[in-house]
């Protein structure tokens, strides 16, 4: 134990990064101020490490300070990588901060045996089980993401049955644990299997969910700190994980929403992919189409234009030519947003900051509401990459899978531009009455070059 | 059931309350880096690690506690370093970059 001293010491320098937290994150509810969060969060983890190296308890500090190293190493190169991979960083970082829970509730386990209550048990239990399903987890997600496993959905018959059997093995061997817990060499098998089982639970998952996967994940790992808070009594890991896992509740409640599905549906991970409609053979349906010229006259020629952008635009890197466009559009006095659905991207807010990044202010870039109530005014609604976000099938089609979506409403718009490179829909496999609407013109090609030959005719038109 | 038990419970609710009212007004505009900002406050672990990593105990423990010093530090770091960028990158229509 510590002197009491040390305790004090110790506790307030807690307290004062719990504040300095709760602070950061305030601070991030704008723009304006967000970067003072970060500082804020700086100084608060800054001094809490600070005072924990000073702790009594410590006998030997070699491997601490190597640990320090190499984390710093490994941090300094996963906080440089670049904007389009954030979504596979952000998998990795729930995965080391997992692997840290659940390693350290590992740790505690094999320091207490055999003094170790039925309570402290099922804590301990609990955190790790949650720990190392979700370090196994973000590492395949980690591992979609940066697309070294197959971004499919990768399902086989009776998946759902396996998965829950595992889950249950592990528990049962967790339940036999928390009744006898010295029965050591039951333990290693109960980490083992949540191991498992994180990587059967994200493995059926699609690229395309991958905005609610991270979102959970990030609970799991944020509610498995505070679980772990719980096992060593220290209330800032309560409080950090408390925030974390709220803030990965949040987000997982935004994603569900915006692609609507039930909370439970999520909660439990049963993600499935949406069922492919039984469609039978459509009618051949015309649709108009446009040059780059033609594009670059209705657009230079209109008053407002809403973009809409999606994964597409990332994937094509069109986002430094769509900034040349916005560039090009503004000069020409044409009003130019960005409407930005919820699941755009693959993690909450990722197009978001894809766009800043090309340098497009963000009072530029407007949500979904504002965009749906923006829309009926608006000249032109230009679609680069999104596809299913803008399906009106989902207002008005009730059979449809994706019936009940919120989507941006771009058939308001005077008119419709959707760049793209064939007729061939989007994830969900779901046709797209849009674009063979009457006031739509696509444009084939691909989004990165169809938007700089755009860009190229404004800019000639200009010089006259 | 151990006396902390209680008083880590309240912690947690209350912390939950502040975390869903605080978070709830971050735009939807930086999601992004809130949760990479979130991730590095959730490294906060690493004080936990650290005293796992050089306490007395035995060397399992302490080979446990030094990996989860650095995969919990990596995080702290990076995930400050990150959202720094991030947020660096937001800027209004106003100023002109060059």
């Amino acid at each position: 134990m510590m002197p009491p001293t040390a305790q004090y010491l110790t506790d307030f320098a807690y307290i004062a990064a719990i504040a300095l937290f709760i602070l950061s994150l305030k601070w991030l509810s704008s723009p304006a101020t967000a970067r003072h969060g970060v500082l804020s969060g700086e100084i608060g983890a800054a001094i809490a490490v600070v005072t924990t190296l000073f702790n009594p308890e410590l006998v030997q500090f070699k491997w601490i300070l190597i640990a320090l190293l190499v984390g710093t190493m490994i941090g300094i190169r996963l906080g440089l990588v670049h904007m389009t991979a954030v979504p596979q960083r952000t998998a990795m970082s729930h995965a080391f901060g997992a692997l840290a829970a659940a390693l350290i509730g590992i740790s505690e386990y094999y320091m207490r045996i055999p003094h170790i209550s039925k309570f402290e048990m099922t804590e301990i239990a609990l955190e790790v089980i949650i720990g190392s399903l979700s370090f196994t987890g973000s590492l395949i997600a980690a591992g979609k993401l940066q697309e070294i496993l197959p971004q499919r959905p990768i399902t086989y018959k009776g998946q759902n049955y396996v998965s829950l059997s595992v889950l249950g093995a592990a528990v049962v061997i967790a339940l036999i644990l928390i009744l006898h817990p010295t029965r050591v060499y039951f333990f290693p098998f109960m980490v083992l299997i949540s191991l498992i089982f994180g990587v059967l639970l994200v493995t059926p998952i699609g690229g395309a969910d991958m905005p609610t996967v991270i979102s959970l994940l990030n609970s799991y790992v944020g509610f498995t700190a505070a679980l772990l808070g719980f096992v060593l009594n220290i209330k800032v890991l309560v409080v950090a994980g408390a925030l974390d896992g709220s803030s990965g509740f949040i987000l997982s409640v935004i994603m569900c929403k915006a692609m609507n599905r039930s909370f439970t549906n999520v909660m439990f991970g049963a993600f499935g992919k949406l069922q492919v409609s039984a469609a039978a053979e459509k009618e051949e349906r015309t649709v108009r189409t446009a040059s780059a010229e033609e594009a670059a006259a209705i657009l230079g020629a209109a008053n407002t234009v809403i973009v809409v952008p999606g994964y597409g635009m990332a994937v094509a890197q069109a986002q430094h030519k769509v900034r040349e466009l916005y560039d090009a559009l503004s000069k020409k006095g044409v009003d130019v947003k960005f409407g930005i659905h919820p699941v755009a991207g693959r993690m909450p807010g990722h197009m978001n900051v894809l766009l800043a990044e090309a340098d497009i202010p963000y009072d530029r870039l407007i949500d979904m509401e504002t965009a749906n109530s923006e829309m009926p005014q608006t000249d032109v609604a230009l679609i680069i990459g999104a596809n299913d976000v803008t399906n009106p099938a989902a207002k008005t089609e009730e059979g449809s899978p994706i019936y009940g979506m919120p989507i941006i409403e771009v058939d308001n718009a005077r008119t419709v531009m959707v760049i793209k490179r064939s007729l061939s829909p989007g994830f969900a496999g779901i046709d797209n009455g849009l674009y063979y609407m009457g006031k739509t013109l696509m444009l084939f090609g691909d989004a990165k070059a169809f938007v700089g030959d755009i860009v190229r005719e404004l800019s000639g038109g200009a010089h006259v | 059931m151990p006396a902390g038990f209680i008083t880590n419970l309240y912690v947690f609710v209350l912390a939950g309350f502040v975390g869903f009212e605080v978070i709830r007004r971050v735009s939807p505009l930086l999601h992004t880096p809130l949760m990479a900002l979130t991730n590095a406050l959730d490294a906060i672990v690493v004080v936990a690690a650290i005293v796992i990593a050089g306490r007395h105990g035995t060397a399992l423990s302490a080979a446990l506690g030094a990996i989860a010093v650095a995969a919990a530090f990596s995080n702290m770091v990076g995930g400050f370093l990150i959202t720094d960028r991030m947020l660096r990158m937001f800027k209004l229509s106003g100023r002109k970059k060059q």
